[in-house]
């Protein structure tokens, strides 16, 4: 009787110890640690409302407001890529806030009201490749300029992409693809580059990781989180494809159900003005962000000096489309390589 | 029986009419109830008087208790009617609970009516409604009529129940879930389940993949074997040899489980990648190619070696040491050699520690994460495959679900595997009679054999954190190598500026991670090594189901139950999500199965005439626990605080979901500053809390100390 009791008292302390509820926005950031910190320190400061900030992955949250879903802990999900907050949003999981988008850039608006107001478009990210100078000359290769020269043969095993199936950022790749050069021509090319990979790593921004470290030579992924690694003083080149390239556009959303929808909504109208959105450089935060009048960093993509396709997000971010690229991308390029290093 | 029973209807009552029966605001211990009594904090009392009537259901349980105290006329009458009394309120309460939710309710019933999560009223009356029951089943004459026994095995039931039970019903009833919302069934299960790209051989006959289940599974055999192997060399360097740096190699042993995720993954990589340190000597000095051998198989097993002997060797220490020293000399005294001793006496003795091990090894290797994260490459296993069936592109829970059934099957293959080896033989070996022998030495070919194993592999530990503690202080790891404290003082900077203000990003999580871990390793210790005590000492019906329903969270990957929590405690009855609760009991019940199978293994060792005899001289099972049991538990209980403290501290794949932006824990903060690349401020991290734990560590070894099991533990000299 006294195990029992004790544990019922200890577990009765826990319980209390646990249940806190102080009025203020529980924000749930999908951006880098150090940009998910500065932020909410910003708010806090111009605002005086409390924030509580967490960093979690996309598809992490997206899983947790599913399962939350009518009774949220979480009142706005700020960052990460469109898709996942487009996902949201068509399953209602988030809630239009009424913020004023006609200050920002057409894809800002654009993503506004693809969602009805759900997502607002808050930073793009374009797509491109990485190569790792070291490497590259060591095996004495040429640098990369395009897609099609993934599929060169001289690249067998030397590049590295992440899996459509796991990643954002793949999926990302063969939506792109697939709408420069049609959906048989990519498969087609994605099957020659599949013979070339070495690896079809999980997380989107590993590719890119291994390569700065040498441990691969060529990757694909985000061109923001590329500058990052060339500026922490990684000896990498980015490429941006001459074919042109698609991007991610950023989103932030407010939970459906919050108690919090004032503050939310609040925090929405920060994020997207020019001054909390100009602090992204102090700590290396190289996307373009939605505000035309929002400072950025000279190093970092421009897209204006990019070619860009025009991303149909309607299409590529549906649930059909998306099941149907996937399991063609598992039958026809998944089988063909990545398997060097056994 | 009257009394205990009579003092739990009293508290239950109390219970019920006077504290808040739903979640304060503010916590129960910040008192603010009290204030509030008349408001949202009323007891059940209040709230069924005032409205909400089905609250008056519970009573019904403590009448019927209250009638039989009184009225019945023997003991038996009694004890069934308080059997019937506490499991009536009890369904009685779970049925209010499960049908009036937070904002709806189900099956039709008291439409309009809601209520929000239980609180401190509710847990007091469940528990004394559970041992009113419990004392009734010991009046009936179950469990030796003891009911500090029955009421123990309840207690544990009920929280195996609710807190492993419940929330992974809710997911592993999506494996069954038909395509388009047409209901449950098995016609798209068992193919799902048996499906050829799970389970492919390919891989061994040259054909490309094989499946993530026979990938675990081989890892999971490869591991084990290998920990187990390696955790025995440690324990017998330990005690049966002099081996004159033993408490470098302690620390050494130890040093793997206290480390944070990920971070023994960077390290390989930094030394074996392609463009790694040792690989980049070995192109150099001998010309060989640079190969990405550590993606595969044999990375990740390298990685989970590192990451888990350390466990089989805390199982492993306790056993070895336990084998009886007067068994080993009778044999030599019998003209065996040490060789022949070791053979056939203190092996055979050392199997329950064997088995334990093995079978720990086993299923951490099949939940590990982190690992197979970092260097699978394209070698998938079940838990990574699960991870991104929740979070990846396209979510299906389903896919989650099956396999996580398939990791569980592997998981009950395992231990009924390890039943059958153990089988149904004594090895008790501490008697209580006088065993003061020498515990014989080893014989030269296996002594050499344990140094030759164990010695490199404790070099080669050495190295790498040599490694990681390096990386703390330079720039950029692997390319900028100029020292620096810049990681610490962005993580843990400190401002002397009117007091004390801890400005670093990193101790917001630092003070909640080792508050959390510090309230949960006792809670896990204690349910730990009561299960095991139950198991080994006590018998009763649906033993083996108890056995097996306490490993069940162990083998579930983390991911599974996050999700599962999530599911589950989001919503009254139990509204738990977002608290630092919940993550307290994801800790004790995802941990506890070391604390248990720890315990199984060394009290096994302990003889039954100990018990007998404290019970002969008048004392009750639970002074025969305190006094006699426990006390020669002393590894046992260190293990399992040890690792549960530990675990606490660097789990990772069940508290994604479950950190909240209140409480947020030191491995997401960790996670999120690999996944952006700053390795630096991860590392210095992860340093400080590898000191922070080892301190832990070598604090609860001088409190717990060396239990003495003979006057003096000696070693025969070589």
């Amino acid at each position: 009787m006294k195990v029992s009791m004790i544990s019922a008292l200890a577990l009765g302390a826990a319980m209390a110890a646990g249940a806190a509820s102080a009025q203020s926005l529980n924000v749930v950031c999908s951006n880098e640690q150090a940009w998910c910190d500065l932020m909410a320190q910003n708010f806090k400061i111009d605002t005086g409302v409390d924030v509580a900030m967490v960093r979690k992955s996309t598809g992490e949250v997206l899983a947790q407001i599913r399962a939350e879903a009518g009774n949220p802990k979480i009142d706005v999900w700020w960052g990460g890529t469109g898709d996942p907050h487009l996902i949201a949003a068509n399953e209602d999981l988030t809630v239009a806030s009424g913020v004023d988008v006609t200050g920002q850039l057409g894809w800002s608006q654009n993503m506004t009201e693809m969602s009805g107001g759900k997502a607002v478009g808050v930073h793009v990210g374009l797509l491109g490749m990485l190569y790792n100078t070291e490497v590259l000359a060591e095996k004495g290769l040429t640098a990369p300029a395009c897609w099609k020269d993934l599929a060169k043969p001289e690249y067998k095993g030397e590049v590295t992409v992440s899996n459509p199936q796991s990643s954002g950022t793949a999926y990302t790749q063969l939506a792109t693809l697939v709408q420069l050069f049609g959906e048989d021509e990519a498969f087609k090319m994605l099957a020659e580059i599949g013979a070339n990979v070495n690896q079809n790593t999980k997380s989107g921004s590993a590719p890119g990781k291994m390569a700065a470290r040498g441990e691969t030579t060529i990757a694909v992924g985000f061109m923001h989180d590329m500058v990052n690694l060339k500026k922490q003083g990684f000896p990498v080149e980015i490429v941006s494809p001459c074919e042109g390239t698609g991007y991610e556009v950023g989103a932030v959303s407010v939970i459906n159900g919050t108690p919090n929808l004032e503050a939310a909504t609040k925090w929405v109208e920060y994020v997207i003005s020019a001054e909390a959105q100009s602090a992204g450089l102090e700590v290396g935060v190289f996307n373009i962000p939605s505000n035309p009048a929002a400072s950025t960093d000279p190093e970092a993509p421009d897209m204006a000096a990019v070619k860009l396709i025009d991303y149909d997000f309607a299409t590529y971010g549906s649930s059909e489309t998306r099941e149907r690229l996937l399991a063609r991308w598992e039958a026809e390029v998944k089988s063909k390589g990545g398997n060097f290093e056994e | 029986m009257q009394r205990t029973a009579g003092l739990w209807l009293l508290i239950g009552l109390a219970g019920y009419a006077l504290l808040p029966w739903y979640m304060v605001a503010g916590g129960f211990w910040s008192f603010g109830w009290l204030s509030a009594m008349g408001g949202d904090a009323r007891p059940a009392l209040l709230w069924s008087a005032g409205g909400r009537g089905w609250l008056w259901l519970p009573l019904t349980g403590f009448a019927v208790a209250g009638a039989s105290l009184m009225l019945a006329r023997d003991q038996l009458a009694m004890a069934r009617g308080l059997v019937s009394a506490g499991a009536l309120g009890l369904a009685l309460m779970a049925a209010q609970g499960l049908v009036i939710l937070g904002n709806s309710t189900r099956l039709g019933l008291l439409e309009g009516a809601t209520q929000p999560g239980m609180g401190a009223g509710a847990l007091v009356v469940a528990a004394a409604l559970l041992f009113v029951l419990t004392t009734g089943i010991s009046g009936l004459g179950r469990g030796r009529g003891d009911a500090f026994i029955t009421g123990m095995i309840g207690a544990i039931v009920a929280l195996v129940g609710i807190f492993v039970f419940y929330p992974m019903s809710f997911i592993l009833l999506r494996a069954f879930e038909l395509k388009g919302g047409a209901g449950l069934g098995v016609t798209e299960f068992l193919p799902r389940f048996f499906a050829g790209e799970i389970w492919s051989p390919a891989c061994l006959t040259g054909l490309g993949y094989c499946g993530a289940a026979l990938n675990s599974l081989m890892l999971a055999l490869a591991t084990a074997t290998g920990t187990t192997l390696m955790g025995l060399a440690f324990a017998l360097i330990f005690t049966r040899t002099n081996f004159r740096a033993k408490r470098l190699l302690r620390v050494l042993t130890i040093l793997p489980i206290i480390t944070p995720p990920f971070v023994i993954g960077l390290v390989l990589i930094l030394l074996f990648g392609r463009a790694g340190t040792i690989t980049e000597f070995f192109a150099y000095a001998f010309g060989w190619e640079k190969t990405r051998w550590l993606y595969s198989f044999w990375g990740v097993w390298l990685a989970q070696m590192l990451s888990f002997t350390p466990i089989a060797f805390l199982v492993l220490i306790g056993v070895v040491e336990g084998v009886s020293p007067s068994m080993e000399e009778a044999s030599q005294t019998l003209d065996a050699d040490r060789w022949q001793t070791f053979r056939f006496i203190s092996l055979p003795l050392m199997r329950p520690g064997l088995a334990n091990a093995f079978l720990l090894g086993f299923i951490e290797s099949l939940a590990d994460f982190g690992n197979p994260l970092v260097l699978g490459g394209n070698f998938n296993v079940l838990s990574t495959e699960i991870y991104f069936a929740i979070v990846g592109t396209v979510a299906d829970p389903a896919k989650a679900a099956i396999l996580s059934l398939i990791l569980l099957s592997l998981t009950l293959g395992a231990f009924l595997a390890q039943r059958k080896w153990l089988g149904r033989k004594n090895y008790a070996t501490v008697t209580g009679k006088g065993d003061s022998g020498r515990n014989a030495a080893l014989n030269d070919g296996l002594r050499w054999t344990c140094y030759a194993v164990a010695l490199p592999w404790a070099a080669f530990t050495l190295v790498l954190y040599g490694l990681i503690f390096f990386g703390s202080f330079v720039k950029l790891w692997g390319y900028d190598h100029t020292l620096t404290f810049e990681h610490y003082t962005r993580a843990f900077g400190i401002v002397y500026r009117n007091g004390i203000h801890f400005t670093g990003a990193a101790w917001n999580s630092y003070f909640t991670t080792l508050t959390i871990a510090a309230i949960a390793a006792p809670l896990t210790a204690a349910v730990g090594l009561a299960t095991a005590y139950l198991l080994v000492r006590q018998k009763f019906t649906g033993k083996d189901a108890f056995e097996f329903s306490t490993m069940l969270s162990f083998a579930i990957p983390g991911t599974v139950i996050g999700v599962a929590y999530v599911m589950a405690f989001n919503f009254p009855p139990i509204e738990l999500t977002a608290t630092g609760l919940i993550l307290i009991i994801v800790f004790v019940f995802r941990n506890m199965p070391v604390g248990v199978r720890g315990g199984i293994a060394a009290m096994s060792q302990l003889d039954k005439s100990l018990d007998e005899a404290s019970i002969t001289l008048g004392a009750n099972s639970a002074t025969t626990l305190r006094r006699v049991i426990l006390p020669l538990m002393g590894p046992a209980i260190l293990a399992a605080l040890t690792y549960s403290f530990v675990r606490a501290i660097t789990s990772v794949s069940a508290v994604i979901f479950l950190v909240s932006a209140r409480y947020n824990m030191a491995t997401s903060f960790i996670v999120g500053r690999v996944e952006n690349g700053e390795f630096g401020i991860a590392i210095a991290y992860a340093t400080v809390l590898i000191v922070t734990m080892l301190a832990a560590i070598l604090a609860l070894q001088l409190i717990i100390g060396r239990r003495k099991l003979r006057r003096a533990d000696r070693i025969e000299a070589h």
